[in-house]
């Protein structure tokens, strides 16, 4: 199941092609200032978020048993995840909701289109929704002649700006608040404004408030969905959440499937951990939490649609089923060095960061983002920070014996130059002859290469690859080898004679 | 495999794609049994003396910029809340249906909420309310919709929101707040003003929600 292409807003370039860019030393003409600038804005916003996550972190002495506790309930959720959709389905039907399902993206945007057709409308109200930009949601609808107006903050900066959200929980963290001020000013018709953040807040909130009285139709993603009460809780700060679900008479939430819990008392986990992971904020402002269409209080009309869009065949994988407990904290974003170098447009993907580069992947059925498992150093900060245990490293290693078992199966990638030089590497190794004769060709044939210092500084080809950015010590004339054989080979080499003596 | 996917088929493909994948048929029986099992040991509970809850309630407000006053007693609540009001040079506040009326002041306006439109609320200078729950450890504050608790927009459109909170409601950590909510009510958790830290990461309170929270902590 590969999701068509023309549904998505990211170009897909390759993991090192993209972040070079991000990186450029010498910044590239299009946008000098724009790349140095971006690269600012990540770290101090990650640093920032680390820190206060670790300040909030810290003062729990029960982090590690409520990390566990949500590694478990999510395991377990997603080992029995048809019971508990059911279960929710049924729960959320009774009170008054319906449940949509949808295979794909394409599913997914034919049911918005559908369930908003009987209203008609021009414009609809939007909470920040990572499953709306999976799906390609926004453009759909303006091809469909209604317009999507985004209400958080962040997303409002990145809908005006015409730009992508490089994270996410704070999607427009790449933008400082100078470059903020000139968006909004142009945007809003409001020249007067300075760069000062409570004042920007203000224009949004005086730009929105009339949207939110007025729009009847408003389109989320959630949080968390509630098996047991046929619930569903969204966490928030800014109130545009609430006006979404509280204002407007009909609300569509589109949904992944694997965000179910199966009690509405779980929560008392995750509330604990997600807004300390998130934000670094012992509580986030607010938490709504609502199933149905209760009498009299919020919109008369409520859709779920859950989507699977390549989630359930994750499942098959007993070790890479780990990559849906996930509960879009972000903390392995902040936590990483790679991002924290590149920041989120490197990954090309809607989900960034270490969980994106699993996710992405999987998603696609590793038929499309083959390069994000290599965007890690592997150090491992990913997985000590997330709150639901996901071993991140651990999946990426095992995602990438999967990009190299599928480039072995086709043609092109078992004749393609790195198989053979592998496959010819364990050749030489697996016979101490093979590689005893191919070190002394070595030993010959590097010469025109070795430079002064000892170091060989330019390699010719494909191989260059590796001296562009690093010198490789030259060769010995004696390999350790020969030299052994040369000192030790008379004498016997016992464990007695080989010790050093402490006097 | 991507063929025309008819409406209503794709509940039936992505059940099966889940089984499929599970690799087992449907096990719905052993679900409860292994959901009662899995480990839970942070604290359900915790054995804080209510002093410190309370000092620490306090604290978090003050953290997030949200103005706290105690009371004595439920009989103090009415010059308390004409202080508050004073203070603000406001002329009165919408009441939630089931407040009490010894409750409010003399003096000032006390229209009744639940009738309001969202647009009218909008011209309302604030809001009063009581709440079901409240927690310590966040500085949280539990809404369930109901007498004395409002609708979800109530607490949401007008500028300023006055909640009361009787000391025996106060907990001293989340998980002791679930086993007081009604799980079938909408519920709202209100930590602080409505904020932001999406410009540059510095909180700002303030965006959509109200910009201005006040807490009566009232002894009982």
């Amino acid at each position: 199941m590969k999701p068509e292409a023309n549904s998505s807003p990211w170009n897909r370039r390759d993991f090192p092609e993209a972040a070079r860019e991000a990186l450029a030393a010498e910044p590239l003409p299009t946008a000098p200032f724009e790349h140095s600038q971006t690269r600012r804005n990540v770290r101090h916003a990650t640093d920032i978020i680390q820190a206060k996550r670790n300040a909030v972190v810290a003062e729990l002495p029960e982090w590690q048993a409520l990390r566990s506790a949500g590694a478990a309930i999510r395991a377990h959720t997603l080992e029995h995840l048809d019971h508990y959709l059911l279960e929710f389905e049924a729960n959320c039907v009774r009170r008054g909701g319906h449940v949509h399902w949808a295979a794909d993206a394409a599913d997914a945007r034919r049911l918005v289109l559908e369930i908003l057709a009987p209203h008609a409308p021009r414009e609809v109200i939007k909470i920040k929704t990572m499953t709306s930009e999976e799906i390609g949601l926004n453009a759909c609808l303006e091809e469909h002649g209604i317009h999507p107006v985004e209400t958080d903050l962040a997303e409002l900066i990145i809908q005006l700006g015409h730009d992508r959200p490089s994270h996410f929980v704070v999607p427009a963290l790449h933008k400082s608040r100078g470059q903020i001020r000139d968006l909004f000013a142009s945007a809003m018709h409001r020249p007067e404004l300075t760069d000062s953040p409570e004042e920007l807040a203000a224009a949004a909130r005086s730009y929105l408030r009339q949207k939110f009285l007025t729009t009847p139709v408003a389109i989320s993603g959630a949080n968390f969905l509630l098996a047991d009460t046929g619930g569903v809780c969204i966490v928030e700060s800014e109130g545009n959440g609430r006006m979404c679900l509280t204002l407007p008479d009909v609300l569509v939430t589109v949904v992944g499937i694997e965000k179910v819990l199966p009690c509405f008392q779980d929560l008392e986990v995750f509330l604990q951990t997600l807004p300390r992971s998130a934000t670094g904020e012992r509580m986030n402002p607010y938490n709504s939490i609502w199933s149905g269409t209760p009498a009299g209080d919020g919109p008369r009309e409520f859709h779920v649609i859950l989507l699977d869009n390549g989630r359930s065949p994750i499942l098959a994988d007993a070790e890479s089923r780990q990559t849906l407990r996930c509960i879009r904290c972000a903390a392995c974003l902040n936590a990483c060095p790679v991002y924290h170098q590149t920041g989120g447009h490197a990954y090309e993907s809607v989900y960034a960061g270490p969980i994106g580069a699993i996710l992405t992947p999987q998603l696609h059925a590793m038929h499309d983002a083959q390069s994000l498992p290599y965007a890690s150093s592997l150090c491992g900060a990913c997985y000590e920070v997330c709150p639901v245990e996901i071993n991140i490293p651990e999946v990426l290693i095992h995602l990438r014996s999967q990009v190299v078992q599928q480039q072995q199966s086709t043609l092109t990638g078992s004749l393609g130059l790195w198989n053979i030089a592998m496959k010819s590497a364990a050749f030489l190794m697996q016979d101490g002859g093979r590689l005893g004769a191919a070190v002394r060709l070595a030993q010959t044939a590097q010469a025109p290469l070795v430079s002064r210092n000892g170091f060989i500084e330019w390699m010719p080809g494909p191989l260059s690859g590796w001296t562009k950015t690093r010198d490789l010590p030259a060769l010995p004339a004696e390999s350790f080898r020969a030299w052994w054989r040369r000192t030790r080979s008379a004498q016997p080499a016992t464990p007695a004679a080989s010790e050093p003596h402490h006097e | 495999m991507n063929n025309q996917i008819q409406p209503g088929d794709s509940r039936q493909r992505i059940l099966a794609r889940i089984a499929a994948s599970l690799g087992r048929d449907p096990a719905i029986a052993a679900a409860s049994a292994a959901y009662a099992v899995l480990p839970r040991h942070y604290r359900a509970t915790a054995a804080t003396p209510p002093a410190q809850s309370i000092s620490r309630f306090l604290d978090r407000l003050h953290e997030y910029n949200a103005a706290c006053v105690r009371v004595a007693s439920e009989a103090g609540i009415a010059a308390a809340i004409a202080a508050v009001l004073a203070a603000r040079s406001q002329s009165g506040l919408a009441v939630v249906s089931g407040i009490p009326p010894a409750w409010l002041p003399p003096g000032f306006n006390f229209p009744l909420a639940n009738p309001l439109t969202a647009e009218e609320l909008d011209r309302q200078p604030g809001i009063l309310t009581a709440c079901a729950v409240a927690i310590a450890e966040t500085g949280s504050l539990v809404l369930q919709s109901g007498p004395r608790q409002g609708l979800r927009l109530h607490t949401l459109v007008p500028d300023h929101h006055l909640c009361i909170v009787f000391e025996s409601q106060l907990v001293a950590t989340v998980p002791e707040a679930f086993p007081r909510l009604d799980p079938n009510l909408p519920t709202t958790f209100i930590s602080g003003p409505s904020a932001t830290a999406d410009i540059e990461m510095t909180r700002i309170k303030g965006v959509h929600g109200p910009r201005s929270l006040h807490v009566l902590l009232v002894a009982d």
